[in-house]
């Protein structure tokens, strides 16, 4: 136990809440207040439930939705893959049997869990908050603790509501003064990764913080806390403010009157102290933080849109110099190359990063009156059915179809290439989402990850460009 | 869960860092509601052509891999995803053993919880024991949790750190969630009582209508 005179971080504070027990070798059980389910992690842990005759223990801190496999296609027609068709299948079946909260696939309220999740106010500041999928470390925007598991530890919350875990060290990456016009949530992010690289957060649970994290609105702080996980982190947070309060009111799943007030009093308690420890701190001046796009096989290999690709022989490390060799033959680059003006036959906007009303704007504020380069298929996945509808209803569609870009029902999609949304092979594409890995959006694909206001950019100019050549100057104050 | 306690095998060799999961397991073999059968997909986008043809330069397709227990790899392997399709593909294969310099932190639990042993251990042990590796059937590396070693062929012993609660576990092969319902029932219920806990609402009524989507904060 804490003693408590010691100043503590955010998560400090939120783990010593969540601790039910602390066992002989410092393992801690830690209670889990949000188990959000999906399709294609979840099938084998309720498998074994049902083999062990458990219930669900808390259905009520539970929510289920299907997103990774789902079509984005048209959703009046029966999902065409069976093995697609199954999983879905599988999890309506489960939900049902255990008695969890599920949004239906045709239902409004369906989406990607990350996305679904915070706008409906499942996801609150102040909890733990776990899924089988890495990218929950997208609710840490809300100032929660939330991280993702594999399907056995998804077996064990569902059956104990807790998780045997290890406490993490601290780290805190403050982004200080204003970024330029055009730099968005995205390119912060990209910077830091490049900065820490994939395994800078490895033991850590990272703390954004910083003048220029708080000016961030909610979808800015998660496409952050989103891609934590891309810096090995396992978990990524901002402490709850005026800003997330304002967004978290009202919401349906949030608490109402004079329960909400009463939730708000106990978060403004959750701040880093004054004085807290952290482990690691790095600082980043966002004031230098350009758009910034990736070049390779690593989330880590970000360059800004200016840059260059590096070459093998500037290595020193023959390891490291071989790594570059592979990833630029694999990504069709030539060392040393400009990385703007590389061709793109793919623009994919969507993902648990980049697909909230607010990414949609910025990419319809560079796409109005414009249109998709010729050759390049652009589409738009929006995060949610909720998301799609409020575009609708200001109009967004109509510039994303005028300019050329298909307008698709919401879930995963290309993110993670499960569903026919893929790359073929050779295929470049500029992405919102969250990993370029080799083989991730199809086999042999090519992904470049960067902003929506970039990723629209390159949709136009059918190359990887800086996109703020594209924007008007009061456009370019606005991107979000 | 099978237990671990010693393993003698032969030993696949990755030199690569960075090795995550969509690499040893890619998404589009994830449609499944099983854990089994997805050794054949195991790093399915190195180990076959795109007619899906084996490529025979790849560590697992040459003869004397092809029943490896045991995978050594550089930095951060098992990074990204959470799917435990990854371990599960390694474990259908055979692989019961992963060695490297560090892992992504799901990767490496996932890993316990299934049986299979991952170890940490300094860079250069890892490329000398690779080099043992590249003696295939020649040099079979035998691993002893209980010891906590690992037995070169030439009789060199290199000696692992390993978290006492989980080598117990591997060990034992115990199943994590009758253990924590059968030792800790009591103490959850207790925290569930906690008058601290009022305030966090039900998932299973929405307490209004939805009205808005996006926005907290001014930049909207």
């Amino acid at each position: 136990m804490q003693n408590p005179v010691t100043p503590r971080t955010l998560y400090d504070k939120i783990w010593d809440d969540h601790v039910v027990k602390t066992l002989e070798d410092g393992t801690s059980l830690l209670y889990i207040d949000r188990h959000l389910l999906h399709e294609v992690t979840s099938p084998q842990a309720f498998e074994s439930l049902r083999a062990a005759g458990r219930p669900v223990r808390r259905p009520d801190a539970t929510m289920a939705v299907a997103d990774h496999n789902v079509p984005t296609s048209d959703r009046s027609q029966p999902v065409e893959d069976p093995q697609s068709r199954l999983q879905i299948e599988t999890l309506e079946a489960n939900v049902k049997a255990f008695g969890v909260p599920y949004f239906p696939l045709r239902s409004r309220q369906q989406g990607i869990v990350h996305v679904v999740g915070p706008e409906q106010g499942v996801s609150l500041p102040g909890m733990t908050i776990v899924c089988g999928d890495s990218h929950t470390s997208t609710h840490g925007a809300f100032g929660s603790l939330a991280f993702g598991i594999g399907t056995s530890e998804v077996e064990h919350v569902l059956a104990t509501q807790t998780l045997l875990q290890k406490r993490s060290k601290n780290m805190r990456v403050r982004v200080e003064g204003d970024v330029a016009p055009g730099v968005t949530a995205k390119d912060i992010m990209l910077s830091i990764i490049g900065r820490i690289g994939t395994a800078g957060g490895t033991g850590h649970v990272i703390e954004f913080a910083g003048s220029a994290i708080r000016k961030l609105d909610m979808a800015g702080r998660m496409t952050l806390c989103n891609m934590s996980i891309e810096a090995g982190a396992r978990a990524g947070m901002v402490a709850p403010d005026e800003t997330t309060f304002s967004y978290v009111r009202g919401r349906p799943f949030a608490p109402q009157g004079e329960a909400f007030e009463q939730a708000v009093a106990y978060w403004k308690t959750l701040a880093t102290d004054e004085g807290a420890h952290f482990d690691e701190e790095v600082v980043l001046d966002a004031a230098e933080i350009s758009p910034s796009v990736t070049w390779g096989t690593s989330p880590e290999d970000v360059l800004p849109i200016t840059g260059t690709v590096p070459r093998p022989e500037d290595f020193a490390d023959p390891a490291k110099a071989e790594r570059i060799r592979r990833t630029l033959a694999y990504m069709g680059l030539e060392a040393g190359q400009k990385i703007a003006g590389t061709p793109v036959d793919v623009v994919f906007i969507g993902s648990c990063t980049n697909s909230r009303i607010e990414d949609l704007r910025a990419a319809a504020a560079v796409l109005k009156g414009r249109k998709v380069a010729e050759g390049v298929r652009a589409m738009v996945v929006p995060g949610s059915g909720l998301v799609r509808y409020a575009a609708e209803e200001e109009g967004l569609d109509r510039i994303f179809r005028d300019a050329g870009f298909e307008w698709r029902e919401a879930g995963c999609s290309m993110c993670l290439g499960m569903n026919p949304d893929k790359l073929s092979a050779g295929q470049r594409s500029a992405s919102t989402s969250n990993r370029n890995f080799e083989g991730r959006q199809g086999p042999d694909g090519r992904t470049h990850l960067c902003s929506p206001t970039m990723a629209a950019a390159a949709a136009v100019m059918g190359v990887l460009c800086d996109a703020r050549d594209l924007l008007e100057p009061e456009l370019a104050e606005g991107a979000a | 869960m099978e237990k671990f306690t010693r393993l003698t095998s032969v030993a696949a060799a990755l030199p690569q860092e960075n090795v995550d999961t969509d690499q040893i397991i890619p998404a589009r073999f994830l449609k499944t509601i099983r854990r089994t059968g997805l050794g054949k997909h195991l790093f399915a986008g190195q180990r076959y052509d795109a007619e899906g043809n084996e490529n025979p330069d790849f560590v697992l397709n040459k003869p004397a891999y092809r029943k490896a227990g045991i995978l050594i790899t550089l930095d951060n392997l098992g990074c990204g995803s959470s799917r435990e399709h990854a371990p599960w593909a390694l474990l259908d294969f055979g692989i019961r053993c992963v060695i490297a310099p560090s892992f992504a932190d799901i990767f490496y639990n996932n890993c316990f919880k299934n049986g299979i042993l991952p170890i940490r251990l300094p860079r250069e042990q890892c490329l000398a024991l690779m080099d043992d590796a590249s003696h295939g059937e020649n040099a079979r590396l035998t691993v002893d949790l209980e010891k906590q070693e690992i037995h070169r062929p030439d009789g060199e012993v290199i000696s692992f750190e390993m978290d006492p609660f989980r080598r117990q576990v591997l060990l034992e092969g115990l199943d994590d969630v009758a253990q924590t319902l059968k030792n800790h029932e009591q103490a959850i219920r207790a925290f569930e009582a906690r008058p601290s806990r009022a305030w966090v609402p039900s998932t299973k009524q929405a307490g209004r209508p939805q009205s808005v989507i996006g926005g907290g904060g001014e930049q909207v």
